[in-house]
């Protein structure tokens, strides 16, 4: 089975459910690239060998039981599926990159997760993340960065690096990671694969861990449009145990691929700031003429709040995790330090040696801006902007079906390159965050490499729900490659 | 200035505001699934979102949504149709998120007003801020001597909690105990909530100050926290309003702080600076969507409002033509006034049931601790007692000895039958009012009495007596007293 790594989604799950390949030897393999390769790049946590093979041969009984072909196919069947370790999966641990959740197994299932075995996705393992999913270069896990599969010098991004390498070093056609602010689409962008954010709403938040619970969404990697269209139809699902999942008829998305619509796309200029590599913006400009010269209507326009949205975003994002964190506190579980001492040094010890400097760093601002007497001036004035941002968001959409530019200001930097200095780092979030703050669903699609072979990333960021147009548009730019 | 000695003069009046916390009585939890009940296995009541698990999140629970809307609409406040949650966010370890999901600026129920009564007084009126749904908390269980760990039981947390935020009407300690005991009654009415203080069902914080009487503005206030009964708030109060009352004559200052009542010691205490100084942080929920109530939700929840005492106590004046005091007794509790009227359905002389249920019947309840609904003798039995009396069966003093005999047979032994009935039977209690039985038995008394008939006939009339006695004795006290006095007035007639 030597050509399971060039494989896509789709292949391998029409091979299986056809009875041409068997699911177990499929999981098999993919476990051996992750202990083999995934290992050297870290981007596995937890491999989950034992309930990977038994679901894979539960799979392949399945389809023997099935010869006849009554049933219809299961559309992820025997693929084999990383998820990113801020996911609920019973049986294993759920770490968050971090130290504070050792020895934590979850006693449920996210519903995304249930999603994916009901699709007949085959879980291997969860992969490695920046802590709590606070980070943009893979560097504040616990367990050490995971590395670019591009090169061993550069990050892979963050904070899902280790399903953004996994799917890009080929151990997996299909990995889910989590964004809060870009933490897919950055990562897809440095290690040259498609990501996307979903709507806010689109995929249920039970059972992935929050860190800022108005912005978070689970989010897919794959290596093509269609494999991406697959993960995202799989897991978007309306859940009656997320108050803020969206309840609509989602399309079938994979059958609106071929649809040849021609879009009418906007370039905000603000996505051509001060900062953007020379490079990052020659390729992306390439990029946007290619379209044109499709058919494609392109139009400038400006969305002046984007320059504001970095500044709303840390805000908003490190409010809601200052208050969701509060809950790893060594009474209940992980680990717990000071036990016999006072409660206020119990709480203490743990949460200094439990969190890492980038998790504190943001709980600390988080506390802060919401402490009275700050809170107008911080949380309250980036609540406003966010919901300026939206406004803007609506009006640019009813001219324009995508926006588009670069996904991150630079191609994959350098470990170490960023890691001490935070506002440079929150700086590489600075196209990405907004679609965030506004619930917009984005792409990243790789859009070809910089001189020294570093991947570059274009984003398209559609309307709330506009799923649909960011696979077709990505559908269109493959055939265009 | 004022000097010290001319403060000593000064006359101050309280000022009281009430935070009371009401535990609505709904099936699950305000979040979750989770069954609401006491006394099971400690966090043998739980579910990942109850216990603040990673991932896990909030669903908000519809029933206790109307169930705040209830009391909102019951106490005359007006119903937001939007309002948001938002989160309290604290370090404690019976809150598992650490934070608490509640209501902060914009809660579900804004104004109104309770009506009570001091003692038999006019009726006064203290008008609500604000009231909003929030979770319970966990149970900390510290630990007895010997032990060195404090536990934690999560098997309340979660459990859906109103709170009801007064102004500043009060004006003693009585009258903060009138207008609990009035809160207390309108949630019993509304079945939102039992009422129970003891049991933590309800919980009551008090704000306090004194200003010298005149004064508009008011004076640095104390918040009082840990009382566990209505009096227990009473004393509280006095306590408080004595300890500012004599600090401000002898010239001192109050200190805005948070005090904790000891019952034991009756004295509230200060708490550690450490415990009070919280900045909660107030943020809007954002696993929750913003609460929409619509008009038309509004309307049907108020259509399905139980009538209130004050509506109950009018309607059995003007419907059974009770006293006022008696109507007010009877509808002190839903279940009480509606004894009652299950009592009249059966039995019709309303003023004679009330009277019998405020004496015999509420007498026994209170010897035996019981409620209306766990006491075993029901509104049919007590009707089947009163109609013995009324149609001459027997005495109503008979009526007591027969209703003790129910009681303690139903106490003891519900298989044996404690219907009036059949107590009166067993007993051999039954008055005989048969008058051709009885004037046998007159006549006989006169036959047998030649000598005191005379006597009688001659104007010894105080010998009546002696004859009814005669009778009472040969029928073992069963005649009817009525028809003996007539034909023993007939026979002796003279
Ligand atoms: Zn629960």
């Amino acid at each position: 089975m030597s050509d399971y790594k060039s494989m896509t989604a789709a292949e391998i799950a029409k091979a299986v459910s056809s009875g041409q390949l068997s699911a177990v030897e499929i999981t098999k393999e993919a476990l051996e690239l992750a202990r083999t390769e995934g290992k050297e790049l870290n981007a596995f946590v937890t491999l989950c060998e034992e309930k990977a093979l038994k679901q894979a041969s539960e799979l392949d009984q399945i389809v023997k039981d099935d010869r006849a072909g009554g049933s219809p196919p299961l559309p992820l069947c025997g693929v084999p599926v990383a998820i990113k370790d801020n996911i609920s999966y019973t049986g294993y641990k759920t770490t968050c990159g971090s130290h504070i959740l050792e020895g934590y197994q979850p006693p449920y299932d996210a519903t995304a997760v249930q999603n994916l075995i009901k699709a007949g996705a085959v879980i291997i393992g969860k992969t490695n993340m920046d802590e709590f999913a606070m980070g943009s270069s893979n560097e504040t896990s616990y367990f050490g960065p995971v590395k670019n599969p591009v090169g061993d010098d550069l990050v892979p991004g963050g904070s899902s690096g280790g399903s953004a390498a996994a799917v890009a070093a080929g151990i997996v056609p299909i990995a889910f990671g989590s964004e809060t602010g870009g933490s897919v689409r950055q990562p897809a962008s440095f290690c040259g694969i498609q990501g996307l954010k979903p709507t806010y709403g689109g995929i249920s938040r039970y059972g992935l861990v929050a860190f800022g619970s108005s912005l978070d969404q689970i989010s897919p990697f794959a290596r093509n449009s269609e494999d991406l269209a697959l993960a995202y139809q799989a897991v978007s699902v309306y859940d009656p145990n997320d108050s803020t999942s969206l309840n609509y008829e989602r399309p079938n998305y994979t059958k609106a691929l071929d649809r040849d619509r021609k879009f009418r796309i906007g370039v905000p200029k603000e996505f051509f700031a001060e900062g953007l590599d020379a490079e990052v913006e020659k390729s992306i400009r390439d990029g946007i003429d290619r379209l044109r010269a499709e058919g494609h209507t392109i139009e400038e326009l400006s969305l002046p709040l984007i320059d504001q949205s970095i500044a709303a975003y840390y805000t908003i994002a490190c409010a809601e995790a200052s208050s969701n964190l509060a809950r790893y506190d060594g009474v209940k579980y992980g680990i717990r330090e000071g036990g016999d001492k006072s409660l206020a040094e119990m709480y203490a010890e743990t949460r200094s040696v439990g969190f890492g400097d980038e998790v504190k760093r943001r709980i600390m601002l988080g506390t802060f801006v919401l402490s009275s007497g700050y809170y107008d001036a911080y949380y309250q004035k980036a609540s406003q902007v966010r919901e300026l941002i939206c406004r803007e968001f609506e009006s640019a959409f009813e001219k324009h079906d995508l926006l588009i530019g670069p996904t991150t200001p630079t191609a994959a930097f350098k470990f170490g390159e960023k890691i001490d200095d935070p506002l440079a780092m929150y700086l590489s979030d600075m196209f990405v965050a907004s679609a965030n703050l506004t619930g917009s669903p984005a792409l990243s699609i790789p859009c070809g490499l910089t001189s020294d072979e570093r991947p570059i990333g274009l984003q398209f960021v559609a309307r709330r729900q506009g799923e649909s147009e960011l696979f077709q548009i990505a559908h269109a730019w493959e055939r265009l490659a | 200035m004022v000097s010290p000695a001319q403060t000593k003069e000064i006359a101050y009046e309280p000022v009281i505001g009430l935070e009371v916390h009401a535990q609505l009585q709904t099936e699950s939890k305000i979040f979750c699934g989770c069954r609401v009940s006491y006394g099971e296995e400690p966090n043998s009541l739980t579910c990942p979102v109850c216990l603040g698990l990673p991932g896990a999140l909030p669903i908000l629970n519809k029933q206790a949504v109307e169930y705040a809307m209830r009391m909102i609409l019951a106490v005359g406040g007006q119903v937001n149709g939007h309002s948001v949650f938002a989160r309290k966010n604290y370090f404690y370890p019976d809150l598992p998120k650490g934070y608490q999901i509640s209501q902060f600026d914009k809660p579900i129920g804004t104004g109104g007003a309770i009506q009570y009564r001091v003692d038999k007084g006019e009726p006064q009126c203290c008008r609500l801020i604000r009231i909003h749904l929030e979770e319970d908390a966990g149970k900390s269980i510290h630990p007895e001597s010997g032990e060195s760990r404090t536990r934690v039981d999560l098997n309340r947390c979660g459990t859906a909690l109103i709170e009801i935020v007064s102004e500043p009407d009060l004006l003693s300690p009585q009258e903060a105990y009138a207008y609990l005991v009035k809160l207390k009654q309108i949630l019993q009415y509304l079945e939102v909530c039992t009422g129970d203080m003891e049991k933590g069902h309800l919980r009551c914080d008090a704000n306090v100050s004194v200003r010298p009487v005149g004064q508009k503005e008011l004076g640095t206030r104390t918040e009082l926290k840990n009382m566990n009964s209505f009096k227990g708030v009473e004393r509280a109060l006095t306590f408080e309003i004595e300890r500012q009352t004599a600090l401000l004559r002898a010239g001192g200052e109050i200190e805005q702080t948070s005090l904790m009542w000891d019952e034991k010691k009756q004295v509230a205490e200060p708490m550690r600076s450490k415990e009070e100084s919280h900045d909660y942080r107030y943020f809007p929920e954002p696993d929750l969507l913003d609460l929409t109530i619509t008009s038309e939700w509004i309307e049907s929840v108020r259509a399905e409002l139980p009538e209130l005492p004050e509506e109950k106590a009018e309607r059995f004046l003007s419907d059974y033509r009770i006293r006022e005091y008696d109507a007010g007794v009877l509808t002190d509790s839903r279940e009480l006034a509606d004894f009652f009227e299950q009592v009249v359905a059966l039995f019709d002389d309303p003023r004679t049931a009330a009277n019998w249920i405020q004496t015999e019947y509420l007498k026994t309840l209170n010897e035996l601790k019981l409620s209306v609904a766990e006491f075993p003798v029901r509104a049919v039995q007590v009707a089947g007692l009163l109609k013995l009396v009324s149609s001459g069966k027997i005495s109503g003093k008979m009526a007591k000895t027969v209703f003790a005999e129910m009681v303690s047979r139903a106490m003891s032994d519900q298989q044996r039958d404690f219907s009036p009935e059949g107590v009166v039977r067993d007993l051999g209690l039954e008055q005989v009012s048969d008058e051709s039985a009885l004037a046998l038995i007159v006549d006989k008394i006169i036959s047998e009495n030649e000598s005191q008939v005379q006597a009688y006939r001659n104007g010894k009339e105080k010998l009546f007596g002696f004859f009814v006695g005669q009778v009472m004795k040969e029928t073992k006290g069963q005649a009817n007293p009525e028809v003996i006095n007539r034909l023993l007035k007939e026979r002796l007639g003279n």
